[in-house]
């Protein structure tokens, strides 16, 4: 049902035409930060007003919305977002990732390979990868004007001489198509892989910092690293404990008083597919 | 077997549910009405008005309500609905000196045209419980006398006849808007006055008091505060003239500060501005130092380093509502996040020990 005091989608279309406008320059340059006029949306600033506001502009009535968050459909954010849209669009909602053609996320880039036509819309906090490193925006901008990208590899070569390896686990740092250094948003760098070569059009909206980027299909993004420290992307060394699944992301969930731990996967969407057809994991109930 | 930490629609629901019935509280006791605090909580509603920038003193009560006196969750309820606002036009600036004053003091000088005029201030309260309050009763009325006709000058006004003070050039360009265009910087002053008057009192308060304490000390004097109604004016294309819309109450703020001069400038005393919605003397003093200390470039000053001189520290953490949203929303499940660190920091802990028993 339509909430039918607000306009389609909420944003009134002239916000939404502004909007559109970053998400086209965004997609003219990817990994360039567009600076765009962020609204105050119903939801506080750091919820996905940023990706809220570029989903509202990206939907059409014909379009089929999933939201997740931490790769799940049913996580509290997740499921209040889903029921904005729901409210304010009326559009069809999903949880499966195939059918969705706007997937909004926080955290998470679906397991199942996303396919030309869909769009996947990154929430993002601080969209400057060189934020702590420097702090003043006013300098960030002038760091990517002339490409100085010196201070990143510093730090990720002092995190090699601390810690043998580079200590950055989520948020890592990416370079779009040999120009930009870019902030893939805090999913785990196990999903910076996805990011390249991806057949989806992949926007991040940042609502209080007011920026908005893009990677139109097929970009190239290289996750930074050294040649002798090529970049990894980990995860928990285990299998699905419900579905099997030995190449999917995993949440750690503590089951019991004494520390008992099981894994499973954060996208449950995959999980609950694969359970379907029959995958069983170590603690899969006989029956399902 | 597997226990869902996640959350669910249905608890959504039952939240909302509950803290509708905790915002009610104890039937019991009579349901607090929007007019009662309208009238009664008029500061409150003021500075929800003023931080939530839109002047309507009946959504303001009402958002006090529904936030169940949480005034930052007011002000975002008053920000959410402003967007939502066609933008019809902008009005004529208001005109200050024309200001109904019910307010007016100088602490520059003694007496002056226009008088000084207390007004309805705690300033000279002695703040004792007044436990008659816990009562209910009527107020006795308070001594009436005319109001004083006409216009009331600016105090800095005088000063600037013997070029004492700097002055303002007029300036027609129309100004940006912090709500409809991106925060670029450096800003201008219009931009930062923006920011300020719509920023957190408590923040704005906190960067004024350390100006005070030497952290970027700029020497204001109160040239003149005052308080009370001005009207506003637009410009009716069709007519071809300006109509009066309505009025507004402001509390106006100008500071007098010292200044020995710089490479650009003579002496002379300088200006900090203050202006904000309603009663809210406390911010509009703040804002005009604060206004007064990020001048600091344009005057030819040197920068010392302190937060208040600096427009990019104080103009990105000055608006409570983009804080709150981004400090609350680390209660939001990180548990992705927590995960991969949990991964590295188990692996670098595996790698120590490894090499502590090595070295051993």
């Amino acid at each position: 049902m339509t909430d039918q005091a607000y306009n389609f989608a909420y944003l009134d279309e002239q916000t939404k035409r502004m909007i559109r406008r970053a998400i086209l320059k965004g997609v003219a340059v990817p990994g360039y930060q567009v600076p765009f006029a962020s609204r105050e949306m119903p939801m506080p600033y750091g919820w996905g007003t940023g990706g809220v506001q570029v989903t509202s502009a990206c939907l059409m009535p014909e379009d089929c919305l999933k939201v997740i968050d931490q790769g799940a459909d049913d996580t509290t954010n997740a499921v209040s977002i889903r029921k904005f849209f729901q409210r304010t669009a009326g559009v069809q909602v999903t949880e499966a990732t195939a059918e969705a053609s706007v997937i909004q996320t926080r955290h998470r880039i679906p397991e199942t390979p996303l396919r030309e036509g869909q769009i996947l819309v990154y929430q993002v906090p601080i969209p400057e990868p060189l934020r702590f490193l420097e702090p003043r925006e006013t300098e960030t901008r002038k760091m990517h004007e002339l490409e100085e990208y010196g201070l990143m590899h510093v730090k990720l070569y002092e995190d090699i001489a601390r810690h043998g390896q580079i200590a950055t686990s989520y948020a890592y740092p990416v370079k779009v198509e040999g120009r930009y250094v870019m902030d893939p948003s805090p999913i785990p760098k196990f999903d910076n892989p996805k990011l390249s070569d991806n057949a989806a059009l992949q926007l991040f909206g940042a609502g209080r910092e007011q920026r908005i980027y893009a990677l139109p299909p097929y970009t190239q993004v290289v996750s930074l690293d050294f040649d002798d420290h090529p970049f990894e992307a980990g995860k928990a060394p285990h299998d699905c404990d419900l579905c099997g699944a030995g190449e999917s992301y995993l949440d750690e969930v503590i089951v019991d008083d004494a520390g008992g731990r099981m894994f499973v996967c954060s996208d449950t969407d995959f999980c609950a597919s694969r359970q379907a057809v029959g995958h069983r994991g170590r603690l899969s109930p006989e029956e399902v | 077997m597997y226990v869902a930490v996640k959350g669910g629609e249905r608890a959504i629901d039952n939240a909302h549910a509950w803290l509708a019935e905790e915002r009610r509280g104890d039937p019991g006791v009579a349901e607090l009405s929007v007019d009662q605090i309208r009238e009664q909580l008029r500061l409150a509603v003021n500075r929800v008005m003023a931080e939530g920038s839109l002047y309507d003193p009946d959504l303001a009560a009402l958002a006090i309500k529904q936030a169940r006196g949480d005034l930052i969750e007011a002000v975002f309820l008053i920000r959410a609905y402003r967007t939502t606002l066609p933008r019809l036009g902008h009005s004529r600036p208001v005109d200050s000196a024309a200001m109904a004053c019910i307010r007016r003091i100088s602490a520059t000088f003694k007496d002056a045209p226009g008088g000084q005029v207390l007004g309805p201030t705690f300033d000279y309260t002695h703040r004792l419980l007044d436990f008659k309050l816990l009562a209910e009763g009527a107020v006795p009325a308070a001594p009436a006398s005319a109001a004083t006709p006409g216009p009331v000058p600016h105090i800095t006004g005088f000063l600037n006849r013997d070029g004492m003070i700097e002055t303002d050039a007029p300036d027609e360009t129309t100004p940006p808007d912090l709500t409809r265009e991106p925060m670029e910087l450096p800003a201008s002053r219009q931009l930062r006055l923006q920011a300020l008057t719509r920023g957190d009192e408590g923040f704005v308060l906190s960067m004024a008091y350390s100006t005070q304490r030497g952290y970027g000390r700029t020497h204001a004097f109160v040239g003149e505060l005052r308080i009370g109604t001005v009207a506003v004016e637009m410009d009716i294309p069709e007519l071809g003239f300006a109509v009066e819309i309505g009025e507004v109450e402001l509390t106006e703020c100008e500071t007098v500060n010292q200044f020995k001069g710089s490479k650009s400038e003579p002496p002379q005393f300088t200006r900090g501005y203050g202006l904000v919605f309603g009663q809210s003397e406390r911010k509009a003093i703040a804002m005009s130092l604060v206004d007064r200390a990020l001048r600091w470039k344009e005057l030819g000053e040197d920068f010392n380093g302190a937060p208040a001189q600096d427009e990019e520290f104080v103009l990105m953490h000055a608006d409570n509502i983009q804080a709150t949203g981004f400090l609350e929303h680390i209660k939001l499940p990180h548990y992705v996040d927590f995960q991969a660190e949990l991964e590295l920091v188990r692996r670098m802990r595996a790698e120590a020990m490894q090499m502590q028993e090595a070295a051993e």
